[in-house]
């Protein structure tokens, strides 16, 4: 068992060393794809969280109810729901987004809007009160004082964005569902890892395994560093 | 706790506390949620156009053809040969998705693929009947086989098809073998119900039984958990041979021949008139190009110096013979009405079946 995984970290250097283009090419994909996934879905999930975190209405605890749920929701299962959607025979059919990019960025930054906004909500949550108090204290105005809120804030919203991304990149469901891995134009990291693994070639899909772990090991790495800053 | 009192105090107190610094801040701080906002919607709007130009470039001058295939063809690698040579050809780009039977007949009636490759005659038939399936073209066959553990505690090595699987059951029965089944509605578990239907067992019956099991998933993690529980189980020859191979099982080919375990490929087009946005002109096509001289000998010579046997065997020369018993085999197992395609549904395509 270890030699093999052994030969298969072996063979994740040989192959990037290389320059095994269809390795490369996942990776690519798999960054640009789960990259502008992210975006797309922090750019509504931040104000989303915002607006949940320092609001205070009523059902508040059902709508972060709902939000901290959906972050258990199988990728395949929404992959699936979304596949209805996006089929030629679904209401979204007209599109002919089915096996494209494009299907996987969408369904990927519905699949992390939960964590993102969740992540954003209790961040701003966790500093709302003493902050707001003590700036409005100093003579702070409301708008001043919610500012105040959101840069104590950001340093975990961060966190937010990150956690969504490398969840974004290390789902498969989504991505297979909607993107069908065809190879050159919807074949992902996760997508390869999964094929190489029906087709036997273990020490492939370790390899790239070990690619996809580089990827979100060194962008948390590299969180933490600007953190610390 | 402690550091976090110090951060916002170091934060606060230096921003908030002479006035003109939070105004100062303030204005900062609306600074930085716009550049914030105006970053994120320039790399969304990059994004989705680099997505579309991206889409567009790759499309350019070349039509696609979506193709729904049970895993064994594509992941044994035959079709990624099969592409190579197709688009050299033509200006079309062929889309594999691989999902096994049942799921690509579910994309070909929801409009998701232009065609079908699939293993199941029975659920083709029905396919064909529905309506949807039109131009069905017989293009390769080989053998499914019976794996078991190499000291064959049922002792059926050799044995014909149904006297292995009454053996596999009695075994089963009194406790010392366990079968497992994919239970997934693949090409493959078809087959398996057809085998005990055969000698008289309902797979829906035997299912409830202690020594029988489902995997529930693809042919090579049946054979990785039959390989683990050394039980016996029902393969494609062209996914066993690769996990035989690359020494992930050492499960053994026990019984591998006899018309029972036939396997016969077909591919179907998706009639135009029931899903009018398909790629039918296209799909001819395709249909053309698996049945020619060129790609039946790309099928029958794939792999074979590597496995020094076929994985698969070409279809379309063979049915032409009058007295092979595999002609004669495929024929009883795989034909509609005597014919690999009723007239009704050959939809203005009589050539393909000189």
């Amino acid at each position: 068992m270890v030699w093999e995984i052994a030969e298969g970290v072996q063979k994740a250097f040989q192959l990037i060393v290389s320059g095994d283009f269809a390795v490369i090419d996942a990776t690519f994909r798999s960054l640009y794809i789960s990259g502008t996934a992210t975006l797309l879905a922090v750019s509504w999930s931040i104000p989303l969280g915002i607006l949940i975190g320092s609001g205070n209405f009523r059902g508040k605890h059902l709508v972060k109810g709902f939000f901290n749920a959906m972050l258990g929701i199988p990728t395949v299962g929404l992959g699936l729901i979304l596949y209805l959607f996006l089929s030629r025979a679904g209401p979204l059919g007209i599109f002919h987004l089915l096996y494209t990019p494009t299907a996987i960025i969408l369904g990927q930054a519905i699949l992390i809007t939960p964590i993102a906004v969740t992540f954003t909500a209790n961040a701003v949550e966790s500093v709302e009160p003493e902050i707001k108090d003590l700036a409005k204290t100093l003579g702070a105005s409301e708008t001043e004082a919610r500012l105040a809120v959101l840069r104590e804030a950001l340093p975990s919203t961060f966190l937010a964005v990150i956690a969504s991304f490398n969840r974004a990149i290390a789902e498969l469901g989504v991505a297979f569902m909607l993107g069908g891995s065809i190879p050159g134009l919807t074949r992902v990291l996760t997508t390869s890892i999964a094929l190489e693994t029906t087709r036997g070639n273990f020490e492939f899909g370790i390899a790239l395994t070990m690619i996809l772990l580089a990827i979100v090991f060194s962008l948390s790495f590299l969180v933490n560093l600007l953190k610390r800053k | 706790m402690l550091a976090g009192t110090f951060c916002y105090k170091r934060y606060v107190f230096i921003s908030i506390s002479p006035k003109y610094t939070v105004k100062h801040n303030g204005e900062k701080m609306n600074k930085t949620i716009f550049t914030w906002i105006t970053i994120t919607i320039i790399a969304v709007t990059t994004s989705i156009a680099g997505t579309t130009y991206y889409f567009t470039i790759t499309m350019q001058g070349r039509r696609r053809l979506v193709v729904s295939t049970t895993t064994s063809l594509y992941d044994t690698g035959l079709l990624d040969a099969v592409e190579e040579k197709f688009e050299e050809k033509n200006p079309i780009d062929l889309y594999f998705i691989s999902v096994g039977t049942g799921l690509a007949i579910k994309h070909a009636k929801r409009g998701d693929a232009d065609v079908v490759l699939v293993h199941a005659p029975s659920t083709e038939y029905t396919f064909l009947k529905e309506g949807y399936g039109v131009c069905r073209k017989i293009i390769a066959y080989n053998f499914f086989l019976i794996a078991g553990p190499e000291e064959d505690p049922a002792k059926i090595r050799n044995l014909n098809v149904k006297q292995a699987l009454t053996r596999i059951i009695e075994a089963g029965r009194n406790g010392s073998i366990v079968w497992v089944s994919r239970g997934d509605d693949s090409g493959t578990h078809v087959k398996e119900k057809t085998l005990w239907a055969s000698i008289g067992f309902n797979w829906t019956v035997l299912r409830e039984e202690g020594w029988f099991i489902e995997s529930g998933s693809g042919m090579g993690k049946t054979l990785l958990m039959a390989n683990e529980r050394n039980a016996y189980t029902l393969a494609d020859v062209g996914t066993y041979l690769k996990y035989r191979n690359e020494g992930h099982i050492t499960l053994e080919a026990l019984v591998s021949e006899g018309k029972e375990l036939i396997n016969v490929y077909s591919v179907i087009a998706v009639n135009p008139e029931k899903v009018s946005t398909v790629n039918f002109q296209d799909a001819i096509t395709f249909i053309q190009f698996l049945t020619s001289q060129e790609c039946q000998t790309l099928i029958g010579e794939y792999m074979k110096d590597v496995y020094k046997q076929s994985l698969f065997n070409p279809a379309v020369e063979i049915l032409k013979q009058e007295n092979s018993p595999i002609t004669t085999w495929i024929r009883e197992y795989a034909f509609f009405n005597g014919t690999e395609c009723p007239s009704d549904y050959r939809n203005g395509h009589p050539e393909l079946y000189k």
